[in-house]
């Protein structure tokens, strides 16, 4: 799967975000985003999956060639497309088994999910989750790391061609990232992509990336390898702040990108 | 006897999604003429052959409902007019204990509503009511032979008298309200259960009540006596055509749960959308009986029903389950009561509705507890969800206590759906539509998960109905 995003704007009840966002994303290959709070990371996952709240007001998302800004999210997911939640959704009265059979059934095709149970079973071991959350309400009172290896469960129940996760690592203890990175590992032999946001090498030591990317005030300013994860981690933000930066607290707002 | 045996064409009106919409030609053999008086009641009277005291009864019921104001509260009922209504419809000369006799038309419309799969699959006995009378009875001989009763209430007055006429209107008399006056005075069809001491009869027993006619009211009356120690489930269903007139229902149900005793009684109904179900349900319960009423309202224009258990004797226990779902045009008025009128008794109110398409569903209850009642105990969890701006819902939790040794708690929760719940499902594949029902579902999950397998079934089944085609 090619995901290219070009010269992409979004909004928020009117307020710019994503300010021109300019990224090739290709499965076979694990790329990181990173980039401080509020610089629009998971405001581009939402409008990549399709959140109704976001208001795309230019530039193209196209996969294998094709815009799918028209296309509702749940079609996006049927074309492959999963987005493991930085803050995932509690769905109170609907187990975790008969949400995974149905999600599975819609991916796989109905009549495809043979042995769903056992294969169920065998990813809540590998990701260390009890037997027990096959039965509890989705997401409904679970634990900030519970919530997280859920969504990592979900995206090995669902095998999307290209994952998006969004903050998995954060609020985690160093097992469960190792749990999650295993995870994402266990997919990358095949023709998986992803693109993981984090704030912190820790969860890339375990996830190799292929290509990192910064963003920033809602642009991708720089890519490169994990050179710039050691750069980020001996001097933060600064640089690319004196870099790529668009003058903060201005009232006038940047009206081009570049 | 009857010469409506040839089949007939259905009428069917595609409104929606309601499925049981349809209606055959009116072939009734009496019909009485349309509006009240003392006549038609005189005439329905006449008609069963009844005893003094029941005429009487009937003309001092309708007296009361003349005299009685219309509630002032609940639902807009000034749109019904009693003139336009027929009273009372026969649907055929007698009532059949197999259905290969029944009048075709009528069989057919059981048919299509799934009465007979039913009773072979999971039910004890069965009576389906066809406008005013019951054309089919049946039950499993076993129960019969263990003093069983299940009939309608006319074989209920005929043949038991002195148990019918010993509570009969004696939990719900016919001046308790403008409706149940009404159901009084012209009540015809429903059921008549009594379950001798000791005796369970494990799997339930279904009465069907079905509208044909155009116009019409439906006034079934259903006594139930539970003697002591027994048990009984006791399942309602009901359905009418579409019309573009409305129709009446108006039905008063009375248990009596005797010492010891349980009697679970169960509602689907799925009235189409105009007709207004003004229902007055109460049981009473006495030392350590217990009185479940699961009652899903689905349907109907404006439904106003809280069915009710005074718990009468120590140790007694009463629960209702509401499950609601207003549509569009719909107003589901609907909860529950329990009078605590002894020591140690306790009760369960649960409450859950869903209003959708600009439908209002309210919860009316009330928890009194008498004077001087020790220890008792009463839960109260109401639920509402609302699954777009239009819809709407109200919560009224009345409480009269006059005993300080209770237990009280009152729990209430409105909640829409959120963009978020239905965005994380969508990016799992799910289209708009199934997300929300998918919502819908496990928000109605803890309290359908206590249901008999069947019930939850089919109620699973009239919600999927009523979300299906409107979402998105
Ligand atoms: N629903 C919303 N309403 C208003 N503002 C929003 C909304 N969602 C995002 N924003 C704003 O958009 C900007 C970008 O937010 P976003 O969540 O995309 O940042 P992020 O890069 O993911 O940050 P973090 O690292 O803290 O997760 C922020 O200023 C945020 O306040
Ligand atoms: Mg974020």
């Amino acid at each position: 799967m090619n995901i290219k995003i070009k010269d992409l704007y979004a909004s928020i009840n009117g307020q710019p975000i994503l300010k021109g966002v300019d990224l090739e994303l290709n499965s076979g290959k694990v790329h990181a985003l990173m980039g401080p709070n509020g610089s629009g990371k998971s405001t581009l996952s939402n409008v990549i999956i399709g959140h109704p709240s976001f208001q795309v007001t230019g530039g193209e998302v196209l996969v294998d060639g094709e815009n799918i800004l028209e296309m509702e999210p749940h079609e996006r997911a049927r074309l492959g497309l999963f987005l493991a939640f930085q803050y995932p959704v509690e769905v109170p009265g609907v187990t975790v088994g008969r949400f995974l059979k149905r999600a599975v059934d819609i991916r796989a095709g109905e009549g495809n999910t043979k042995g769903f149970v056992k294969k169920l079973r065998e990813m809540m071991d590998y990701m260390e989750i009890d037997q027990q959350f096959i039965n509890r309400y989705l997401n409904e009172g679970f634990s900030g790391g519970e919530k997280k290896r859920m969504e990592i469960l979900q995206m090995l129940m669902l095998k999307p061609d290209f994952a998006i996760l969004d903050e998995t690592d954060s609020g985690l203890d160093i097992d469960a990232l190792q749990v999650v990175a295993k995870g994402v590992n266990r997919l990358r032999e095949g023709d998986f992509g992803a693109l993981v946001i984090t704030h912190y090498q820790r969860i890339l030591n375990h996830i190799r990336p292929d290509y990192v990317h910064i963003m920033y005030q809602g642009r991708i300013v720089t890519s490169g390898g994990n050179e710039l994860v050691d750069a980020l981690e001996a001097n933060g933000y600064d640089w690319i702040r004196k870099q790529y930066g668009i003058e903060e607290d201005s009232d006038v707002k940047p009206v081009t990108s570049g | 006897m009857s010469n409506q045996s040839q089949a007939v064409d259905p009428q069917t009106v595609e409104i929606e999604d309601y499925k049981f919409g349809f209606h055959y030609p009116d072939s009734s053999v009496f019909k009485t003429r349309k509006g009240l008086d003392s006549e038609v009641v005189r005439a329905i009277s006449h008609h069963k052959s009844e005893p003094e005291w029941m005429l009487d009864f009937r003309l001092r019921s309708h007296e009361t409902f003349l005299k009685k104001p219309m509630p002032n509260w609940g639902g807009d009922l000034s749109d019904i007019n009693f003139d336009e209504i027929y009273y009372y419809a026969k649907p055929s000369e007698k009532q059949w204990k197999s259905w290969e006799e029944v009048p075709e038309s009528i069989k057919e419309t059981f048919d299509r509503i799934g009465i007979p799969e039913a009773e072979r699959k999971f039910l004890a006995g069965v009576g389906a009511q066809y406008d005013s009378e019951m054309v089919y009875h049946n039950l499993q001989e076993s129960l019969s032979d263990q003093g069983v009763i299940f009939s309608d209430p006319e074989t209920g007055l005929r043949d038991y008298p002195d148990i019918f006429k010993k509570y009969f209107g004696t939990v719900i008399p016919y001046t308790d309200n403008k409706f149940a006056a009404l159901n009084s005075a012209v009540w015809s069809g429903g059921s008549f259960v009594y379950v001798p001491p000791g005796v369970k009869v494990d799997i339930p027993l279904q009465a069907y009540f079905r509208i044909n006619s155009e116009n019409f009211g439906q006034f079934e009356r259903t006594l139930i006596i539970a003697d002591e120690g027994s048990f009984v489930h006791y399942v309602e269903g009901c359905t009418a055509p579409i019309y573009t007139t409305d129709s009446l229902h108006s039905a008063v149900v009375e248990i009596i749960a005797l010492p010891g005793s349980r009697v679970r009684y169960s509602t689907v109904q799925n009235w189409s959308g105009d007709v207004y179900n003004l229902v007055t349900k109460r049981a009473v319960a006495y030392e350590n009986a217990t009185v479940e009423w699961v009652d899903g309202n689905i349907g109907s224009k404006r439904t106003m029903k809280y069915p009710s258990i005074w718990l009468m004797g120590e140790g007694a226990h009463g629960e209702v389950l509401s499950i609601a779902f207003a549509g569009k045009n719909q107003e589901q008025d609907t909860g529950g009561k329990a009078v605590h009128a002894a020591d140690n008794t306790s009760s369960v109110i649960t409450s859950k509705s869903i209003s959708k398409d600009g439908g209002i569903a309210t919860y009316r209850g009330h928890i009194k507890v008498e004077e001087g009642v020790r220890n008792a105990r009463s839960h109260v969890v109401c639920d509402a969800l609302i699954l777009d701006p239009e819809s709407g819902t109200n919560t009224y939790p009345y409480m009269d206590i006059l005993s300080d040794d209770v237990t009280i708690e009152h729990e209430a929760k409105v909640s829409r759906i959120s963009e978020e719940q239905l965005f994380y499902l969508m990016s799992r594949g799910m289209d708009e539509a199934e997300a929300a029902m998918m919502i819908v579902n496990g928000f109605l999950e803890p309290l359908v998960k206590q249901l008999p397998m069947e019930y939850a079934v089919e109620l699973n089944r009239l919600i999927e109905l009523e979300m299906e085609g409107s979402v998105g």
